[in-house]
């Protein structure tokens, strides 16, 4: 587990970016820090592998204090994906920047090749094995950056706005990763401002607002209070808020929590299946 | 409709890459229009925008063929000091974009570089400011600030050179929801009452296709649709395309029958309109 205590966290420069922050994470979670430009998050994230020390507080990770070991050994347990992939890349190749990593943490040659081969196949980045990082479009660098530390393995992955520049079928990719990382008892970080990506992976939410958190609970309670989504600048996702105007309007008995598209798919179509012809598509 | 932009049979491959970015792309966009541009994680969406103001292949080398006219000039030869003066462009990564020691002065720096007076910077400076909400960072250092803030910045700096042609490539993507959602609405309104040109890029169009004229698909450097929105998003859920995310509300509809050939729902009114069968 990852222990936030009383975590405060002052930039050099003076601005005070987290206030107070009180957090455990656990194995088999993923959890999603949300909240407007600044809240935080990231300042938050780079706690989590001793990258920032708490000004005052305490981040323990499975039970060791971040202040007394080093990064590169934290980081053996704590994967930490930044926001800006640029900041992570320095080989020449894409291939090599997999490998390499893995190499640092202790991984023979052979065995890093293998698996650098292996996690570049699964992310669709096998055509780049030659190229180098800088030259990959966004979404691209994006997926290397998260390949490079799901391949090592490690206990917790943090992940700073993983979405941003995938596409459709690289968030879809994604979320089934996620889940897969979840079943093998990973315990999931991350930051995000995609309310539609959040609903259908996270399984807690953590609202940030100015440094400080706002609401921590189940991200179907937290995502369907539209009043605390907009306290945090957050917006509404499409489902939960559809379904709520639809009980407004005094359709059946519909689950007002339900979050994902698949949940709403299955939900209304029984409802439509019992009530038949009442409603009237157009066609379709 | 007068053409602000022509493309003619452009194709481009990056040197020492195997694979064209853009093949075979021809493209006509009118004044006033607010184009998406939409499709895979490397199709070439900001290889095209490149081409627009000229950095390719004026600075990043390459094969280049074909014809490009933005507003009567040719970004392949004219300076792209010129070529910026028409077409602003806030790229992907705002990280490249920032570079004096306060915000307000990244934000005033070109407008002084074009020689306004100093009451026009101060008004042009704070609309863009309030646009982008960042007045109490106003004396920040842009190097101090989170990856949101500093998009923001980056996008204001070219909102107050108001040049008659947008283009932003992934702007919302590190945006908090009510910062995108004010954006999408204030480009739509200076488009609007400015008659100004808008391309935007961008993966989730949910929150982009109410303000599009014009959605414009790519897929491996070329153009597969090209079309009024809510045509194109009935082309692509019926070929159940699943390169780019489609907007939720528009998916359930789709899903349970709901939408009729004319009117995929893109709201929940109208998707409630849809249900009842009313406007239909
Ligand atoms: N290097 C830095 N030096 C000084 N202040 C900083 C620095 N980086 C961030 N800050 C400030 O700390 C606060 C929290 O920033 P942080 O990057 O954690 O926000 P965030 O929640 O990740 O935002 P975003 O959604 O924009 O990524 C903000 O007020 C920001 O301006
Ligand atoms: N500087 C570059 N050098 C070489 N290849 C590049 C460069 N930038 C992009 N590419 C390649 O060109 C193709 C199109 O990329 P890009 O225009 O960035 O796509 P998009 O913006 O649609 O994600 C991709 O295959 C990408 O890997
Ligand atoms: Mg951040
Ligand atoms: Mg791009």
């Amino acid at each position: 587990m990852i222990l936030l205590d009383s975590v405060w966290y002052r930039y050099p420069s003076g601005t005070v970016a987290l206030q107070n922050v009180n957090l455990v994470i656990n194995r088999g979670e993923i959890v999603a820090l949300m909240g407007e430009n600044g809240a935080g998050k990231t300042t938050l994230l780079k706690h989590l592998n001793g990258l920032f020390k708490p000004t005052s507080g305490r981040v323990e990770v499975d039970g060791v204090d971040t202040r007394t070991t080093t990064v590169a050994s934290l980081s053996r347990k704590v994967g930490l994906v930044f926001q800006n992939p640029d900041n992570m890349f320095f080989c020449t190749t894409v291939f090599e920047e997999v490998s390499y990593a893995l190499m640092q943490f202790g991984f023979s040659r052979e065995e890093a090749e293998e698996r650098a081969e292996e996690v570049l196949k699964t992310f669709d980045l096998l055509q780049y094995r030659n190229s180098s990082p800088f030259t990959l479009s966004g979404g691209e660098k994006k997926r290397l950056a998260i390949s490079i530390v799901v391949a090592w393995m490690p206990s917790y992955i943090a992940i700073d706005e993983p979405t941003t520049g995938l596409d459709g079928w690289g968030k879809r990719r994604l979320i089934d990763l996620l889940l897969n990382l979840r079943d093998s008892e990973r315990g999931i970080v991350l930051s995000s401002h995609d309310v539609e990506f959040v609903s259908e992976v996270a399984t807690r939410v953590v609202l940030l607002l100015r440094g400080k958190v706002i609401a921590d609970g189940p991200a179907v309670d937290i995502l369907t209070d539209p009043r605390l989504l907009e306290e945090a600048s957050l917006l509404t996702p499409q489902i939960p808020t559809l379904i709520q105007e639809l009980k407004r309007k005094g359709l059946g008995d519909l689950n007002h929590k339900c979050l994902k598209l698949d949940e709403a798919v299955r939900c209304l179509s029984e409802i439509f299946s019992k009530t038949g012809s009442h409603f009237r598509g157009e066609g379709g | 409709m007068n053409m602000t932009i022509e493309i003619e049979d452009l194709s481009f491959r990056y040197a020492g890459s195997g694979r064209w970015a853009l093949r075979n792309i021809s493209l006509k966009i009118g004044e006033g229009e607010f184009a998406v541009f939409a499709g895979a994680t490397g199709c070439g969406k900001s290889t095209l925008f490149k081409c627009l103001i000229g950095l390719i292949p004026q600075m990043y080398h390459g094969e280049y063929s074909g014809r490009v006219i933005v507003r009567g000039l040719d970004p392949s030869t004219t300076p792209i000091s010129k070529m910026a003066q028409k077409v602003g462009m806030v790229f992907q990564n705002p990280d490249n974009q920032l570079f004096a020691l306060t915000v307000e002065n990244d934000v005033a720096f070109a407008l002084e570089n074009i020689g306004l007076e100093r009451a026009e910077i101060e008004r042009r400076v704070s609309k863009a400011f309030r646009i982008m909400g960042i007045e109490d960072l106003r004396h920040r250092s842009p190097f101090e600030l989170s990856g949101g803030q500093k998009q923001r910045v980056a996008i204001a700096s070219i909102l107050a050179l108001e040049p008659e042609i947008l283009i932003l490539d992934e702007p919302t993507s590190s945006l908090d929801g009510a910062t995108a959602k004010k954006l999408l609405e204030e480009l739509a309104e200076i488009r609007r009452k400015e008659n100004i040109t808008v391309l935007i890029s961008e993966h989730r169009l949910d929150l982009v296709v109410r303000e599009a004229t014009r959605l414009i698909v790519m897929e491996s450097g070329q153009i597969i649709a090209d079309d009024e929105p809510r045509e194109v998003l009935r082309q692509l859920l019926e070929d159940d395309y699943y390169m780019i995310e489609l907007p939720k509300i528009s998916r359930l509809a789709w899903a349970l029958g709901l939408s009729g050939r004319r009117s995929i729902p893109l709201t929940k009114e109208e998707f409630i309109a849809n249900l009842w069968g009313i406007g239909s």
